[in-house]
């Protein structure tokens, strides 16, 4: 901090001030940037493997014919999950890190970094959400897709891995986007257990050139621009797993692959339909 | 056509099932022997469907014993998946695998049950939807073909687990009528080529001409069960001409 630049900052014009804090600060920035995203992706990613794992376990049919100790064992089992379901939904973010940041270092005489603890906090925060999520995903699934799958002999591990789970997916899709467009922004409150994010980085910057105004709007822009990407990719990622619109007969390409190109797709509407007459004839 | 001397495929024996206080199946008794083709009539709310789904253990069974090849699979012990992999079941409402194409259908239970290589799990899918007349459209995902074809595939895919036995719970009711034929025809070659099935079913006119004995339930019970000429023709319960009359007429 020296005399010149905080004279010099009365002698700039606002946009000659952002351009003055970019080249200064840009380094801080990035750096921030780049930690607010590794936390809010590896948070969602982790946060959507709980979520599933929980809902698998409470999908788990506990039947008559089962014996007790894995009834028992379930019952336990779900207990925890909804106790932990209920406490980090019902429990703002900023004070579960300070509680598990310092309450393991005091309780627990566990020593994690705070960018660990950052990791820990946004995924079991994001699990919490998700596990409801994946519960509500699970029960769109008509019950005929399961019947189906164990009527041909399926387990419920494989019915649920191989049926449910990727129709499932593709229905909370939306809500993966949302949870982690609300984890780039929310990461901020790790700024409590001095992670040093965006937020936490911005904070610092102001302070440094005694500027608030220009820090925090040189952040937004940058929140805006990791959330706004993430979102059109989740938006394309949607459209790629519900496939192409048409699909081709077989014996029109000779390899049996799905034709991407819109013009052959369009061509086998057509045909299908012709194919289609003279199929139902030639059995006869 | 069917020979006294096997022993039965399956074998159901005082099967009772309750939802809650409702008594839905009443002490049913009933054998099915290999290449046998039972068509379960009755009017909607009969339990013909229950029976069905108790059969295949989607519905557990309150009370009684269901025999597959000498096996008592109501037993602990019996393995579910391993019987239901034998025992196939078409769907009223097809309930084709959504995320997955019309191909993988009638792969995933070959490969991931029967552990069946992917080669062969492929031969044996084309084998039969070559069968059933879908062979061209293995690329198609569910909701891009029409309901005769969604069921044709459904068939496709119960037999390329060849089965034992192939369940059929009213596999044309959710199909308009031009639809209906397309089903009938495919499940008319089955019968020629002897599967063993069990089909509830509306259809009257296919109930007379393709099957072995006709099973009629009202209210929870097997009220009369014989071959298709006796049924349709000489009927000896006042229920089954009852059931009968108000169909001819509607008919």
């Amino acid at each position: 901090m020296n005399i010149p630049i905080m004279l010099a900052a009365n002698s700039r014009n606002f946009w000659e001030q952002v351009v003055y804090l970019v080249q200064m600060g840009g380094k801080d920035f990035l750096q921030g940037a780049e930690k607010t995203i590794l936390l809010a992706v590896v948070g969602t990613v982790i946060g959507c493997l709980i979520g599933f794992l929980i809902g698998l376990v409470q999908t788990i049919p506990i039947q008559p014919r089962d014996n007790l100790v894995k009834k028992i064992f379930l019952k336990i089992v779900r207990i925890i999950m909804a106790v932990y379901i209920e406490v980090f939904r019902g429990t703002p973010m900023i004070i579960q890190a300070v509680v598990i940041y310092y309450g393991s270092q005091q309780a627990l005489g566990i020593n994690m970094t705070a960018m660990f603890a950052g990791f820990v906090i946004i995924s079991i925060n994001t699990g919490a959400y998700m596990s409801e999520s994946v519960r509500g995903g699970i029960e769109s699934i008509d019950r005929g897709q399961t019947e189906a799958a164990k009527a041909i002999g399926m387990t419920h591990f494989q019915t649920m891995f191989s049926i449910v789970f990727p129709q499932a997916l593709r229905n909370i899709l939306p809500q993966i986007g949302n949870n982690l467009i609300i984890n780039i922004k929310d990461s901020s409150v790790l700024m409590i257990i001095s992670v040093a994010e965006l937020f936490y980085a911005t904070r610092t910057l102001a302070g440094t050139y005694y500027d608030t105004y220009g820090p925090f709007l040189i952040a937004s822009v940058i929140y805006l621009s990791m959330t706004f990407p993430c979102s059109r990719l989740l938006r394309w990622y949607e459209k790629k797993i519900d496939g192409p619109d048409s699909y081709n007969l077989a014996g029109t390409n000779t390899k049996g692959m799905p034709v991407k190109n819109r013009r052959s797709s369009g061509l086998t509407m057509q045909m299908l339909n012709r194919k289609h007459s003279g199929q139902r004839s030639a059995m006869r | 056509m069917r020979n006294d001397n096997k022993a039965p495929v399956i074998e159901v024996r005082h099967l009772v099932k309750n939802f809650g206080k409702v008594e839905v199946l009443m002490d049913i008794d009933f054998k099915t022997y290999p290449g046998d083709v039972i068509c379960v009539i009755g009017s909607s709310g009969s339990g013909k469907s229950t029976l069905l789904r108790c059969i295949n253990l989607l519905e557990t069974p309150t009370g009684g014993d269901i025999i597959f090849n000498g096996k008592n699979i109501m037993d602990r012990k019996t393995s579910v998946t391993d019987y239901r992999a034998k025992v196939g079941m078409v769907f009223q409402q097809f309930n084709l695998f959504n995320n997955m194409t019309v191909l993988q259908n009638c792969m995933t239970g070959q490969i991931k049950v029967l552990k069946r290589s992917k080669k062969e799990a492929e031969e044996t899918a084309m084998k039969y939807l070559t069968q059933v007349g879908m062979d061209p459209y293995i690329n198609a995902k569910p909701h891009q073909i029409s309901g005769g074809q969604k069921q044709r595939v459904a068939i496709a895919r119960a037999l390329a687990m060849e089965p034992e036995v192939l369940l059929f719970d009213e596999p044309t009711s959710a199909l308009d009528p031009e639809m209906v034929g397309e089903v009938l025809e495919v499940m008319r070659e089955l019968v020629q080529n002897g599967l063993t099935m069990i089909i509830v079913t509306h259809e009257m006119a296919f109930a007379r001409d393709v099957s072995t004995r006709v099973v009629f339930m009202d209210k929870g019970v097997i009220a009369e069960e014989d071959t298709p000429e006796v049924i349709f023709n000489n009927p000896t319960n006042p229920r089954t001409k009852e059931f009968l009359a108000r169909f001819m007429h509607d008919q």
